[in-house]
């Protein structure tokens, strides 16, 4: 049975409502399959062992770590990264708004990661508490704004949300 | 950090899986929700030549309850279980010891088989396994066992499984009435693994004065969790009263044997392992009251 399985494999996958389908090693992970397949940069990659957080991105709307994800295994499925959050080219959605009237970004490393895991948990609590908010967000690093303004950013989104 | 070469499979069945585990048990390694296997891929601490994928097998994940035990098959997400009425209301402990188990997005992929196979000293489900006297079902294509959480965890990241083994489902028993539960753990940030972590569970008597049964199980504090036989043995029969819980810490302190790192000493980890002895068991003989009265 030494044939059991493949190193490469062609998979379909939706990113940000596009399909693309593409033939991968099976031990590329998703983050590089976004970044170097895709040229969907926008993830970012700190630790590539699931610490930081940075890499964030949405697995059929669900928030995973990409650099702990084979893009083997997003076969059939759809991905949302940071680059699909805008509506168009001259709006923002509104936890880029947020972030940017709140100054909840300094150098921005940690930024996409933190939209799409406040994406997800805004979508399931709409108007939630400060500390529910630092517990959605605590598997995130960021090692510039001491996280308040990124707190805050987050309560004028989801204000900004419920409002819309 | 990027993994080294391996091949990838997706079964379509358990019985496929079982097939190909059986003949390439030594090269092999199942993936569950990667969690803890992909970093060790990326760090290059494991290398497999085959990655056996679980997640296409729909028949490994839900929660049911079944001659009253609850149980919770391999490939459940500790999300699903966080999310889940039926944990809330038949075990809380273990409800309320998921929340714990690393963040948001860890959760989202994590699976309970996968927590239980991999067996982390520090990790949350081996211990509220302990905690309730849980079995592990394990499958392979040469049948099927239970086997007791006492015996299915051994050391540091080594379980009974056998190599062809598969974790297939995991169940907790149902408590005793006046009973109640807790859980708590000090870990550095939030969804840390835990420096110490504690689950108590105290049944009552009639009149909810007397303590008729108490265990207390660790984690961080062994190269698997442990149970503090001593402590329960004594708590058995006293009075619910802060004195009591006191003097279950003591023990405690007396019984376990952790080991210091860089994240903790031994000594911090004795005392704090008494500390949240104390506390859990008060929490949990109160809960045990209200449960009672609701
Ligand atoms: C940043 C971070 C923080 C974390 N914090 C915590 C924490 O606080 N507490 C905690 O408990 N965990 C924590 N984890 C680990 C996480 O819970 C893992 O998901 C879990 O330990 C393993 O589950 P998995 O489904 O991801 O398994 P995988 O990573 O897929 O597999 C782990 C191991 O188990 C084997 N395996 C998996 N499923 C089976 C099965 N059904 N039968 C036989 N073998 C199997 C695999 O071959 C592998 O060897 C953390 C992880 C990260 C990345
Ligand atoms: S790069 Fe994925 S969590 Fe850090
Ligand atoms: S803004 Fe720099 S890491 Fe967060």
């Amino acid at each position: 049975m030494t044939a059991v399985g493949t190193e490469r494999r062609v998979i379909r996958v939706v990113v940000n409502g596009v399909p693309y389908e593409r033939e991968v090693e099976a031990r590329l992970l998703l983050s590089d399959f976004l970044r170097h397949e895709l040229g969907l940069t926008g993830t970012h990659v700190g630790c590539e062992h699931g610490v930081c957080g940075a890499c964030t991105v949405l697995f059929d709307g669900e928030p995973v770590r990409s650099c702990l994800f084979l893009a083997v295994q997003a076969d059939g499925h759809a991905i949302e990264t940071v680059e699909g959050l805008a509506p168009s080219e001259s709006e923002l959605h509104p936890l880029q708004l947020a972030f940017w009237e709140k100054h909840g970004l300094q150098c921005g490393y940690c930024t996409p990661g933190m939209l799409m895991v406040l994406k997800a948990f805004l979508a399931e609590h709409p108007n939630p508490t400060e500390e529910e908010i630092r517990e959605a967000i605590s598997g995130n690093l960021c090692r510039c704004t001491g996280y308040q303004n990124i707190v805050e950013a987050a309560l004028s989104a989801a204000q900004l949300m419920r409002q819309s | 950090m990027k993994p080294p070469r391996f091949r990838y499979y997706a079964p379509h069945s358990l019985e496929e899986a079982l097939a190909v585990l059986a003949e390439m048990a030594d090269e092999a390694k199942p993936l569950a929700g990667g969690q803890s296997l992909i970093p060790m891929l990326n760090m290059r601490l494991a290398r497999p030549s085959l990655l056996i994928d679980l997640n296409g097998l729909h028949e490994l994940s839900g929660i049911e309850l079944d001659n009253g035990a609850l149980v919770v098959r391999a490939m459940t997400r500790h999300r699903a279980v966080e999310r889940s009425p039926l944990v809330a209301e038949h075990t809380p402990l273990l409800a309320e010891a998921i929340r714990w188990v690393g963040h948001l997005p860890i959760r989202t992929r994590g699976t309970v088989g996968g927590s239980v196979a991999h067996a982390d000293p520090a990790a949350e489900l081996p211990g509220v396994l302990m905690a309730l006297d849980g079995t592990v079902q394990l499958t392979s294509r040469r049948g099927q066992r239970l086997v007791p959480a006492e015996d299915f965890f051994i050391d540091l990241l080594t379980t009974a499984a056998e190599p062809d083994e598969l974790v297939t489902e995991v169940r907790f028993p149902s408590l005793p009435s006046r009973t109640g539960t807790a859980w708590l753990e000090v870990a550095r940030r939030h969804g840390d693994y835990a420096l110490v972590g504690v689950g108590a569970v105290v049944s009552l008597a009639e009149d909810f004065t007397t303590v008729t049964e108490a265990r207390l199980s660790f984690i961080g504090v062994g190269g698997r969790p442990v149970r503090a036989r001593l402590a329960e043995a004594a708590l058995r029969g006293q009075p619910v009263a802060a004195e009591t819980w006191r003097a279950a810490a003591a023990t405690v302190r007396g019984e376990i044997d952790p080991a210091g790192d860089i994240h903790a000493s031994a000594e911090y980890r004795r005392y704090v392992a008494g500390v949240l002895a104390e506390r859990a068991l008060a929490l949990a003989a109160e809960r045990a009251r209200e449960g009672a009265r609701q």
